[in-house]
C-alpha cells in the first residue's frame, strides 16, 4: 500500500516538474532548457511572414553555376538586411531555386513590396559621395554615407573575388577583395580614383552601392590606373573573411547572368497567423479535456492514470519541441492533436484487455500483465507505420508538411514512452495499493477475491 | 449495446451488404482519381498542384454582391487574367464580411501589383507597391493585402510530382512492413481495408469540395497508419482465438473476434474524434480543411476494420481451401 502511494506521488511530482519546465524553462547553469515561448519557433503561417521561392532564369535556359547562385543568395540577404528583416533566411534549393523566408514578428509585411524589392535585378554601382545644401557630406539617419553621382556601373567590373594573402610591402596577411575591371571600366575607375584621392581626408572614398544603398565605402589613397584593384578591411579574422566574401559576391551581382523570377509566394499577415495559433491551441486544450473526461468516465481509476500520462505527454512534447527548436506550423499543431488521440488509443487497447481479463476472474496483476503483453504488438505496428509516414513526409515533404511530420513523429515516440513506461508504472502501483473493487476499473459489479 | 449488435449482425455473413456500402463510398474517390489524368476533374484543386494566386484583402466594409462582381471585373480588367472565384470572408478583428478572397490563375508579381492597385484606387486601400519603392525601408508598412498565396504552374507541377513521389514511397514502405508482419492472406485483407479508407477520404474531398493541396498527402498517410492500426488489433485477436477455440468455423471465429474488440475500436475512434473534431469546430479554415477529411478517414477506418477486413480475410481463406 505504502509503496504504491509513494510511487504515485513520485510520478505526479515528475509530471508537475516537467509541466513547470515546459511553461517557464529551466536554467541548470551549464545548460539551459528554454521555455515554450522561447524555444518553440513559430512557423510563418502562425506568426505571419512570407515564404518566397525564386527561380534563376538564364537566357539560354541552362542551369546557372553554383557560384552565381551564391552571389544571388548574398544579394537577397543584403536586401533583407537593409529592408530591416534581419531574421529572414535565404537558402539555395536545388540547381536554380532560392527560398526566402521572412518572419515578420510584430510588423506587418507587405507581400507586394517585399517581392518587388527582393526580386528586382541587382543594381550595382560605384558612386561618389553626395553633399547636402550646406556642403556637408550627406548621411542617412544611421550615419551611412548617401551615394551621389555614379562613377562606374556593375558592367564595368569583370570579376570580383575574395582572397587572403599579403597586402603590403611588410607582408601582412589580410582578407581582401580583388577587383578586375574591363577596358572601359579601367578608364572610368582611373578617373574616379583620381577625383576621390584629391578630396580632403574623410571624403576621399568611393561608395559601392547595391540598389542605391551603400554597402561599402573604401577609402582611396591614390589614383589607380590599373585593371586590377584591391579593397582591404579594417576588421580582421573571421569577420573580415565574411565581409570580403559578401562584398565580392555583391560586386559580382552587377553581372549576374540570370534574373530572378518568383515561382511561389505565400504571405500571411501577423493578425491572421495569430488567430490561427490561438484557435488551434484552444481546440487542442478542449480536445485534451474531453478525452480525459471520456477516459475517466469509461475506465475509472485507469482512466485517471491515462489522464495523468496524457498531461505528462503534452508537457514532454512541449519541452522536447523547445529543446529541439522545432518549427511549429499550423499542420504541426494538427499533428500534435492527432497524436494525442493516438496516444490514448494505446491506453484504450490495454485497458479493454485488462477489463476482459478481470471479468473472467484473473487477478489484477495477471490482468495488467496480459493487457500489456497482448496489446504491445498492435501498439508497435500502428506506431511503426505512422513513423514511416512521418519520416517520408519529413524527408520529401515541403514547407508546412515538414512541420506536420515533425510533430507527428515526435508525438508517436513520446506517446509510446508515456504509455509503455509511465502508464505501466502507475498501473502496477495500483496492484501495490490493493484496489480490488472491480468498479474502479470500469467493470460492472463484483469484487476481486 | 455491443452484445445486442453482436447477436443481430454476423459481419461475415452480412458482408455482401456492408461490402457494397463501403464500395459505394470508395468508388466516388476511385473514379475521380482515375479520371483526373484524363482531364476530368471532380476535385477542388488548390493552387498547390495546378498553380494560381489567392489574395485575401481587407476591403473595410461589408461586401454586397455588387461589390464582389465589381472586384472581379476590376481584377480581370487590370490583369487580363481570368478570375476563378471572388468570395466574401470574415475573420475576427475585421469588420464582418469585409474580407474578400480572390482566386485566379497564377499572377506574376507585376500583375498582382496591377490588380491590387486597381482595387486600391477604387476602395481606398493602403499598402502595395508604389513606383518609388526601390530600397525604401519597409518597417511599419501596413497593407490591406492580408495574405497572398501564389504558385506558378511550373512550381505547381513540381509540387505535385514531389507529392506523388513521397506518397508512393511511403505507401510502398508501409506495404513492405505489412508484408513482413502479416501472412499473405491477412495482409491482402488489411490492404483491402486500407484502400477502402483512403478512397473514402478521397471521396470526401470530392463531396465536400475540400481544396486538394499539400496537406492531402499528410492526411492520406496518416489515415494509412490509423487504418492499419485498427485492422491489426482485430487480426491479432483472430490469431489468438484460433489457438484457444478449436471447434468453430473460421467465419464464426472472425465474427467473434470482431465483436470482442468492438468496444476498443469504438472507444479509440471516439477519443481520436474528440480531439480532431475540436480542431474542425474551432480551427481556422485551413486547419478545418485538414480536420474534416481526417474525421472521415477515422470513421472509415472504424467501419472497414469491423465490417470489411475480417470478412475479406475469411473469403480469401475459403478460396484458397477450395483449390
Amino acid at each position: 500500500m505504502k509503496k504504491g502511494i509513494l510511487g504515485f506521488v513520485a510520478v505526479l511530482l515528475v509530471v508537475a516538474l516537467v509541466s513547470v519546465i515546459a511553461i517557464s524553462g529551466l536554467n541548470l547553469g551549464f545548460t539551459k532548457i528554454p521555455s515554450a515561448s522561447e524555444g518553440v519557433r513559430l512557423g510563418l503561417d502562425l506568426q505571419g511572414g512570407a515564404m518566397i521561392t525564386f527561380e534563376a532564369i538564364t537566357e539560354d535556359g541552362s542551369a546557372p553555376s553554383r557560384a552565381d547562385m551564391e552571389v544571388a543568395q548574398t544579394v537577397l540577404r543584403k536586401r533583407l538586411d537593409y529592408s530591416g528583416y534581419n531574421e529572414g533566411s535565404v537558402q539555395i534549393n536545388g540547381d536554380r531555386r532560392i527560398n526566402v523566408e521572412i518572419p515578420t514578428g510584430d510588423e506587418q509585411l507587405d507581400p507586394q513590396k517585399t517581392v518587388a524589392i527582393l526580386g528586382k535585378t541587382a543594381l550595382l554601382t560605384f558612386n561618389f559621395i553626395s553633399k547636402d545644401a550646406a556642403g556637408n557630406v550627406a548621411v542617412d539617419a544611421e550615419g551611412n554615407l548617401l551615394p551621389g553621382e555614379v562613377a562606374l556601373g556593375g558592367a564595368d567590373v569583370e570579376e570580383a573575388a575574395a582572397e587572403y594573402g599579403p597586402v603590403d610591402s611588410l607582408g601582412t596577411n589580410k582578407h581582401f577583395v580583388t577587383l578586375k575591371l574591363t577596358e572601359e571600366g579601367r578608364a572610368k575607375f582611373s578617373e574616379a580614383t583620381k577625383k576621390a584621392a584629391q578630396a580632403p581626408y574623410g571624403e576621399n572614398v568611393i561608395l559601392i552601392c547595391l540598389d542605391n544603398v551603400t554597402i561599402s565605402s573604401p577609402m582611396v589613397e591614390t589614383q589607380i590606373d590599373s585593371d586590377e584593384a584591391i579593397i582591404t578591411f579594417g576588421k580582421t579574422g573571421e569577420e573580415a573573411k565574411e565581409e570580403a566574401k559578401n562584398l565580392a559576391n555583391l560586386i559580382n551581382s552587377g553581372r549576374l547572368p540570370f534574373e530572378l523570377q518568383e515561382r511561389e509566394n505565400r504571405t500571411v499577415g501577423p493578425t491572421l497567423g495569430e488567430k490561427a495559433l490561438e484557435t488551434s491551441m484552444f481546440a487542442g486544450f478542449i480536445g485534451l479535456i474531453l478525452v480525459m473526461l471520456f477516459m475517466i468516465i469509461v475506465y475509472r481509476v485507469p482512466g485517471i492514470i491515462a489522464s495523468i500520462s496524457l498531461i505528462f505527454y503534452t508537457a514532454l512534447m512541449v519541452v522536447l519541441m523547445a529543446v529541439l527548436g522545432v518549427n511549429l506550423s499550423l499542420p504541426g499543431i494538427a499533428g500534435i492533436v492527432l497524436s494525442i488521440g493516438m496516444a490514448v488509443d494505446a491506453n484504450v487497447i490495454i485497458y479493454e484487455r485488462i477489463k476482459e481479463e478481470l471479468r473472467v476472474g484473473k487477478t489484477l496483476r495477471a490482468a495488467i500483465d496480459s493487457g500489456f503483453k497482448r496489446a504491445f504488438s498492435a501498439i508497435l505496428d500502428s506506431n511503426i507505420t505512422t513513423l514511416i509516414a512521418a519520416a517520408v513526409l519529413f524527408y520529401f515533404g515541403m514547407g508546412t508538411i515538414v512541420g506536420f511530420a515533425t510533430t507527428l513523429g515526435l508525438g508517436v515516440l513520446v506517446s509510446m514512452f508515456t504509455v509503455l513506461v509511465v502508464s505501466r508504472f502507475m498501473l502496477y502501483r495500483l496492484v501495490d495499493m490493493n484496489i480490488k473493487s472491480l468498479k474502479a476499473y470500469g467493470v460492472k459489479g463484483g469484487k476481486q477475491e | 449495446m455491443i452484445k445486442k449488435l453482436e447477436s443481430k449482425i454476423h459481419v461475415v455473413e452480412r458482408f455482401k451488404l456492408f461490402g457494397l456500402i463501403g464500395l459505394i463510398f470508395a468508388l466516388i474517390g476511385a473514379v475521380s482519381l482515375v479520371l483526373l489524368p484524363f482531364g476530368v476533374n471532380f476535385f477542388n484543386l488548390d493552387i498547390d498542384f495546378q498553380g494560381g494566386t489567392t489574395m485575401t484583402i481587407n476591403m473595410h466594409k461589408y461586401l454586397e454582391k455588387a461589390d464582389l462582381d465589381n472586384i472581379e471585373s476590376l481584377v480581370e480588367n487590370a490583369t487580363g487574367v481570368k478570375v476563378s472565384s471572388v468570395q466574401r470572408a470574415s475573420s475576427e478583428g475585421y469588420e464582418d464580411g469585409s474580407l474578400v478572397v480572390v482566386k485566379s490563375d497564377a499572377l506574376s508579381p507585376e500583375l498582382r501589383d496591377k490588380a491590387y492597385s486597381a482595387l486600391k484606387e477604387v476602395y481606398g486601400l493602403v499598402g502595395g507597391v508604389e513606383s518609388d519603392t526601390v530600397a525604401e525601408g519597409q518597417s511599419g508598412v501596413v497593407s490591406d493585402l492580408l495574405s497572398c498565396d501564389s504558385v506558378d504552374p511550373i512550381m505547381g507541377n513540381d509540387l505535385r510530382n514531389a507529392a506523388i513521389i513521397s506518397a508512393s514511397i511511403a505507401i510502398l514502405l508501409m506495404l513492405v512492413y505489412i508484408a513482413f508482419r502479416f501472412e499473405i492472406r491477412s495482409g491482402i485483407a488489411a490492404v483491402v481495408a486500407l484502400l477502402h479508407d483512403v478512397l473514402v477520404v478521397i471521396s470526401s474531398y470530392v463531396i465536400f469540395r475540400i481544396p486538394l493541396n499539400m496537406t492531402f498527402i499528410a492526411v492520406v498517410l496518416t489515415i494509412f497508419g490509423y487504418s492499419i492500426n485498427a485492422t491489426i488489433v482485430i487480426f491479432d485477436r483472430v490469431r489468438e482465438n484460433k489457438r484457444l477455440v478449436k471447434r468453430t468455423s473460421f467465419a464464426d471465429l472472425v465474427n467473434k473476434s470482431v465483436w470482442q474488440t468492438a468496444t476498443r475500436s469504438i472507444n479509440t475512434t471516439i477519443t481520436t474524434l474528440l480531439s480532431i473534431a475540436m480542431i474542425a469546430i474551432f480551427g481556422v479554415t485551413s486547419v478545418r480543411n485538414f480536420a474534416i477529411p481526417l474525421i472521415v478517414g477515422v470513421i472509415a477506418g472504424l467501419y472497414s476494420s469491423v465490417f470489411i477486413s475480417g470478412p475479406v480475410w475469411v473469403k480469401l481463406a475459403k478460396n484458397s481451401k477450395k483449390r
